[in-house]
């Protein structure tokens, strides 16, 4: 049988590149239908040392995606030659699992960031459709958080700038979308040195009396 | 056909009069007549070492190897024929990866020595295939008991083992093993004394040149022993090429 609807779904996911490497963000929910059903879940995993990966739609299919990268790794562990996969390869390797798994009509159901060494930031959907792009948002972010990401993004950003921009748009995401969470998780990618993958923490100070004056 | 398999020596499926099945034993002769390999569980890792033996001078060095990752905390060191014990590591890396998508964790020692030893006894039992002529010698790092070994014959027969040898050098190299509490070493102590023995082992006359191939497998996963002079082996030569 072939998935036709997603059932427990994580929502947006954000990137934005700086000149020191690439931040990646989003919530830890996931959602069955409207309910918040699972709120501490992991939406990025990190199989390698160069790169995370962070997804929203069906959970269950983003475990599937994290499984096969997890197998990809394994099997360059044992090559034992210290190559591994760049970014980029991890990327269009994704592409074209994606890709193959719609032209099956069997398509996984997600919405997939992958940030890594050297600045690397691309998407692909559930069909296949891949890019590189210096800030990035799925889901219902790439209709409220891009144009946000896109109005802060400059060229010489850094690091700690790129990371508050991004919890700036989960923010606005928790306000706006309702299947966003306000308990998110952050992910620094250095263009060197170690990736850092945060635990999941609480956006703070809320400030809901705005709501009364929104239609 | 007199002499000595008298008739019942082409198929692993007719046992002899006597109750042997001489292909699982030429298979064996395969691993005795082939460079030694040892194994060994020391306090912190286990220790698997091959004597490879280069079959050419030409040959480049470091790319002959006896030893392979079967996962992150499995090693293979092999015994015997070399395509045959690759075969035998692509049967175990499968069933490790198959593990692991199924129980989402790595796959214990023992049920993967019990794999490998059930893929081996298949090649014993049918006209049409011949038995692996290597031993496969499987060190492992288990989450719950630590460093294991052990070992799978041609027959498909497996143990655990403390400490294990064999190929050409084996007699000389399981006396040596038979005097060392290896469960006391450390790892760097028992590197050192696995490639004495080795060393030790082998006719400086006749024996063709070697490369000492090194693999520890302990909590940190595995790890191969790049570089290793004459001075660490405690023998007078490297087991090396030029470089």
């Amino acid at each position: 049988m072939h998935t036709t609807e997603p059932i427990v779904t994580g929502a947006s996911v954000l990137g934005i590149q700086c000149v020191d490497g690439v931040v990646l963000g989003c919530d830890t929910l996931a959602s069955y239908g409207s309910l918040a059903r699972f709120q501490r879940v992991r939406r990025i995993v990190q199989p390698g040392a160069d790169w995370v990966l962070g997804g929203g739609g069906e959970y269950s299919d983003l475990q599937e995606v994290a499984r096969l990268l997890e197998t990809m790794v394994t099997r360059e562990y044992c090559q034992e030659d210290g190559v591994v996969r760049a970014p980029r390869a991890v990327h269009r390797y994704l592409a074209r699992v994606m890709y193959q798994r719609r032209s099956r009509l069997d398509p996984l159901f997600n919405s997939l960031v992958l940030a890594g060494r050297g600045r690397f930031l691309g998407v692909v959907d559930m069909y296949g459709t891949a890019f590189e792009s210096h800030v990035v948002a799925t889901g219902f972010g790439s209709l409220l958080a891009l144009p946000l990401l896109r109005k802060a993004w400059r060229p010489d950003m850094r690091m700690e700038e790129g990371a508050a921009c991004v919890e700036h748009c989960l923010r606005v995401l928790f306000y706006r979308d309702c299947r966003a969470l306000s308990s998110v998780q952050l992910a620094r990618v250095p263009a060197e040195g170690a990736i850092e993958v945060s635990e999941p923490y609480e956006l703070g100070e809320l400030q809901w009396h705005v709501a009364q004056t929104v239609a | 056909m007199a002499g000595v398999g008298s008739g019942y020596d082409l198929s692993t499926t007719t046992f002899s009069p006597e109750g042997r099945v001489f292909q699982l034993e030429y298979a064996n002769k395969a691993v005795e007549l082939s460079g030694t390999v040892v194994g060994v569980v020391c306090r912190d890792a286990v220790v698997l070492a091959v004597e490879n033996v280069l079959p050419h001078r030409f040959v480049v060095s470091g790319t002959l190897r006896r030893v392979h990752t079967v996962d992150r905390h499995v090693a293979i060191a092999v015994g015997g024929m070399g395509p045959d014990g690759r075969h035998l590591v692509a049967r175990a890396r499968s069933e490790a990866e198959n593990y692991r998508a199924v129980y989402g964790e790595a796959i214990p020692a023992r049920v993967l020595a019990d794999r490998v030893a059930g893929y081996a006894h298949l090649y014993s039992l049918y006209w049409h295939v011949r038995p692996f002529g290597c031993t496969a010698v499987i060190g492992a790092w288990d989450a719950v008991v630590g460093a294991v070994l052990y070992a799978v014959e041609p027959d498909g027969s497996v143990y655990k083992y403390r400490a294990y040898a064999h190929g050409k050098g084996r007699t000389a190299v399981r006396t040596e093993l038979d005097k060392v509490r290896w469960a006391e070493r450390e790892r760097a102590e028992a590197m050192r004394e696995v490639a004495g023995v080795v060393e030790r082992s082998r006719d400086v006359v006749k024996d063709k040149p070697y490369e000492l191939e090194m693999v520890v497998v302990g909590e940190r996963g595995v790890e191969r022993i790049d570089r290793f002079t004459a001075a660490e082996s405690g023998g007078e030569r490297s087991g090396g090429g030029d470089d």
